[in-house]
């Protein structure tokens, strides 16, 4: 059944585990900080480079969509505000494209 | 009167085929009506279930067109697409033979759901005043018109994905019972559902609701188990 909340399931699901793969990722880089600011420094150059913005936007949108996407379902869930979920799950999205936009148009 | 070209899936649960019959068409034809025509005209051998023709026993459902509807209720002009018609048996079911699956794992779950009565006074005790407006009665009276066709069974992905599931019926007609003051076991029932393919393992995805026939709202139902069911678990605590 595909239906627009089955894609609004798997875009929470697939960002939930993009999200937990890049956190390592994440930690790792933090932890330069402590131990070699040389490393962290020649590291956080890349972030200079247009494509690897483009995929900081991708971040940002993950990072929004899982929070917006698991608002909406304890809204659905904890508040029982089950009406007009089509509509939320559109919402969660146009915002957090709307977030990651703004941060690419920001970072460049 | 033109014709429909109707594809119907045969067959028992080792072997399956799609048949192709042609059907004619009529004015405020159902999809049940399709079905008969054939087991009657063109081949008495297709097995498929209905009893009361007017959408109260829920024995009829199928897939139309890969949609699960109750087929006694559901006319051809709304779902053909292009005068033709896929009929198949209810998705998240065993198949028994052509249209008729096997309803036992839908029933059975609804058991393990503890989604029966649990009398809480003796034959010879008054019986329970309930208002009809009081909170958890409207709550309830909102699940109870189930006709347990297994449509939204059919229609669930979390269903298909993970067969343990509970699914959306048997979950909803528990939300009744924990609604209901008349009931005794009222934790019992939490417990059942919560547990290994209880309604955590829901993920919201709504197709029960959008498919209920009766227009009953499953997924706001197992809201409220999964409300109830950490209100619980964070008393316990």
């Amino acid at each position: 059944m595909r239906r627009p909340l089955w894609f609004a399931f798997l875009l929470h699901r697939v960002s939930g585990l993009l999200l937990a793969l890049f956190l390592p990722v994440h930690f790792w880089v933090l932890s330069l900080a402590v131990r070699d600011a040389d490393a962290l420094e020649s590291f956080l150059s890349l972030t200079e480079r247009p494509l690897v913005k483009l995929a900081e936007m991708g971040l940002v949108f993950l990072l929004a969509v899982h929070i917006f996407g698991g608002l909406r379902l304890m809204a659905l869930e904890l508040l029982g505000w089950s009406s007009g979920q089509k509509t939320a799950a559109a919402g969660a999205v146009a915002l957090s494209l709307g977030a990651a936009t703004l941060f690419l148009l920001r970072a460049i | 009167m033109g014709t429909l070209i109707v594809n119907v899936a045969r067959g028992d649960a080792t072997e399956r085929r799609s048949e192709r019959f042609e059907v004619p068409a009529y004015e405020s034809q159902t999809v049940l009506d399709v079905v008969s025509w054939i087991q009657q005209n063109a081949d008495p051998t297709l097995s498929y279930r209905f009893a009361c023709r007017v959408g109260m026993c829920g024995s009829c459902a199928m897939m139309v067109n890969g949609v699960p509807r109750w087929t006694c209720r559901t006319h051809v002009q709304k779902v053909a697409k292009g005068g033709a018609l896929q009929i198949a048996p209810l998705r998240n079911l065993p198949v028994i033979k052509d249209l008729v699956v096997d309803m036992d794992p839908f029933f059975d779950k609804w058991v393990a759901a503890k989604a029966v009565h649990h009398p809480s006074r003796g034959r010879a005790e008054p019986m329970a005043e309930i208002a009809p407006d009081e909170p958890g009665r409207v709550t309830a009276s909102a699940g109870i018109e189930c006709i347990n066709c297994a449509i939204c069974y059919a229609a669930c992905d979390t269903v298909s994905g993970s067969p343990d599931y509970l699914g959306p019926a048997a979950l909803q007609r528990a939300w009744t019972l924990v609604n209901d003051a008349k009931d005794g076991a009222r934790d019992a029932i939490l417990d059942a559902v919560s547990g290994q393919g209880g309604c955590h393992n829901c993920h919201s995805m709504g197709s029960c609701t959008t498919h209920c026939p009766n227009d009953l709202d499953p997924l706001s139902a197992i809201a409220g188990l999964k409300r109830e069911t950490m209100r619980k678990a964070l008393r316990r605590a």
